[in-house]
């Protein structure tokens, strides 16, 4: 089990509150992604309900009871941390060993967990490293089965791929969504990552300044963002945002319309001339100037288009994706 | 982090610092040359370096004369056992200001650093009533409780620095994997922080087998270590330059071999944190 409920949580670091009053339900088994600019409290949070830091009030639930005094030894959760911090002076064996030696867990139970973490990660020939021998990814792999094999209420992880090259993130990426599959644990999982955090979570929770902006089901927050920032923040390339005229038209202070729902067509609505042109193979992106709408407009087609910097094209928006926003920034209906 | 040095530059600096090595080392190295020539040669002008009538008078002499053993065991005593004294009490201290730094941290560790720039000889007096007072003049105990004093803060400083180059979240991972304080300090903070605690021990030994002022001001007969075995050969009535330097050179020998054999540990120590 391991449900987790914050209720009115707050933390200051001497006179700056970082975390202002925020709710949060996170259900048993849920992979629950905390995503925000840098500096929002996401390490915070998690910290917070790791028992890393003290709260300054409020209260932290977890399965129903309160834990905001229990010390982090005692709280049943699993941190894999952003630098891996694996005990450097134990070879891997240990390291994986020690959450259960720590917990009194007989022997030949340690072992027998440790070989099938080992052969579920890919460690069984590292056992006797020590983990200054190993690759990065090779050590976040040890530290993900520092954690299983204590089988924990929660998992908690802070930007636990940022140190991996483009290519074994990805990998890793499906060996933890695999594993939550497998153990059907409760994970929460900080991450800068746009694809990270719509291909992992089944909830995203968008923080800004410590506020919770938003929080739902991915196809949820693209399809429904319910504010400018949260619009901005999810998806890849960004949403446009446009003001003025073109958003007066659909009654609203700002409109956004995301680069996959502009077309480009004969004879659009919109004129343009390219400026950059990025050839992905699968996928184009324009970035479209001289539009009259925004800066840049962005623009993304599948497929390879023959466009080039300087040429000139015309797009039309796909009206029943454009989402409407009024003055207060607030999703408009 | 290895960049190229042309095969010039390597030989100036092999060159440079065996220069600079030679000078530091010269005074101890005519010491012990002088400790094996006659008194006569030993203040013949122009000195003789390495051709003169090499005899072992001297170090027979020195050792019938005195009770070098004795001296020797208080010198091990007094330095080994104020520097565990030192390190029980600084290691505490020094966990607790690396890693849970209060407000006053920064000021608590300029103060203890500041008490190493007043002279020893300021606080002579009330140590030295203080010591008359409670019966402590003339005894190990005694001295083993003021090197440990004078040495604290640097064996706080020195320890409070190994210890800020452990990363805190390798605590905290301990923390998390159900380690409660008594484990976490003895299953990972210690094991990390072991080559600093050796080079501090081992530092501080040298120190404390090396301090003269208060090994000379509060010991007679006793608790005398060989600082007070040196010092009973620069007498003012006859000059014994070969006879001190037979004695000098017994004196340094033990802390000169311990040294040599720990050096690897000291100077990884000493640059603890420089290399990543
Ligand atoms: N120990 C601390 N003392 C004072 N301020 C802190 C402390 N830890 C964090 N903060 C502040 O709290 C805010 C949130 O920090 P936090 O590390 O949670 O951000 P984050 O969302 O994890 O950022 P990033 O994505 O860059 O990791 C920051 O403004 C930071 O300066
Ligand atoms: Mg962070």
């Amino acid at each position: 089990m391991g449900q987790i409920t914050l209720e009115k949580v707050t933390k200051s670091f001497g006179d700056v509150e970082v975390i202002p009053p925020l709710d949060l339900t996170i259900e048993d088994g849920e992979f629950c992604v905390f995503v925000g600019p840098s500096g929002c409290g996401k390490s915070t949070l998690l910290r917070l309900i790791a028992g890393l830091e003290d709260i300054s009030s409020g209260a932290i639930k977890i399965d129903g009871s309160d834990a905001s005094d229990v010390p982090p030894a005692k709280r049943g959760l699993a941190m894999v941390f952003q630098s891996y911090a694996l005990y450097p002076h134990m070879s891997v064996r240990k390291n994986i060993a020690f959450p259960m030696k720590m917990a009194g867990v007989s022997q030949d139970e340690q072992n027998r967990r440790i070989e099938s973490a080992a052969k579920a990660l890919n460690l069984t020939d590292y056992l006797e490293r020590r983990p200054g021998q190993l690759s990065g990814g090779q050590r976040q792999r040890v530290a993900i089965g520092r954690a299983i094999v204590r089988e924990p209420a929660a998992f908690l992880f802070d930007e636990p791929l940022s140190n991996l090259d483009a290519a074994l993130r990805v990998g890793m990426r499906l060996e933890i969504s695999e594993l939550h599959e497998r153990l059907k644990t409760t994970m929460i999982y900080v991450t800068h990552d746009q694809v990270e955090a719509m291909t992992m979570a089944d909830k995203i929770v968008v923080l800004r300044a410590g506020n919770i902006e938003q929080v739902g089901s991915p196809l949820d927050l693209y399809k429904h963002p319910r504010n400018l920032f949260v619009a901005g923040f999810i998806g890849s390339p960004k949403m446009n945002l446009i003001e003025g005229e073109a958003a007066a038209r659909h009654d609203a202070k700002t409109i956004g319309i995301r680069p996959e729902h502009i077309e480009v067509t004969e004879a659009g609505e919109w004129q343009g001339r390219v400026g950059v042109a990025e050839h992905l193979g699968s996928d184009t992106f324009l970035h479209v100037h001289d539009t009259g709408l925004t800066d840049i407009l962005t623009v993304r087609s599948t497929g390879e288009m023959g466009l080039r910097h300087g040429d000139c094209v015309s797009l039309s928006p796909r009206h029943d994706q454009i989402h409407r926003f009024d003055a207060s920034g607030l999703r408009m209906a | 982090m290895a960049r190229a040095v042309s095969n010039q530059r390597k030989a100036i600096n092999t060159a440079v610092a065996w220069i600079i090595a030679l000078l530091i080392f010269f005074p101890i190295l005519w010491t012990i040359l002088t400790s094996f020539k006659t008194e006569a040669e030993a203040i013949a002008d122009p000195p003789s370096f390495l051709f003169f009538n090499w005899t072992l008078d001297n170090y027979t002499t020195v050792q019938a004369r005195s009770d070098y053993f004795g001296h020797f065991w208080n010198s091990v005593v007094i330095s080994v056992g104020s520097t565990i004294l030192g390190l029980i009490i600084a290691i505490p201290s020094a966990w607790a200001m690396a890693f849970v730094p209060g407000k006053q941290t920064k000021n608590v560790l300029m103060w203890m650093l500041s008490t190493k720039m007043l002279p020893p000889v300021g606080v002579l007096v009330p140590i030295y009533l203080i010591f008359r007072d409670v019966g402590l003049l003339d005894t190990r105990f005694g001295l083993v409780i003021v090197l440990m004093l004078i040495n604290l803060p640097i064996i706080i400083w020195m320890l409070y620095s190994y210890f800020r180059e452990i990363p805190g979240e390798i605590l905290e991972a301990a923390r998390m994997d159900g380690a409660g304080l008594r484990s976490e300090i003895l299953y990972v903070l210690t094991p990390m922080a072991v080559p600093g605690i050796a080079s501090t021990l081992l530092l501080n030994i040298i120190l404390a087998w090396n301090e003269a002022f208060w090994t000379l001001t509060l010991t007679a007969a006793n608790s005398a270590p060989l600082t007070a075995f040196i010092a009973s050969y620069s007498s003012p009535e006859g000059l014994f330059y070969a006879k001190l330097s037979a004695a000098s050179t017994m004196a340094i020998a033990p802390i000169l071999i311990m040294g040599w054999f720990s050096q690897k540990q000291l100077v990884r120590g000493l640059t603890f944190g420089a290399v990543k």
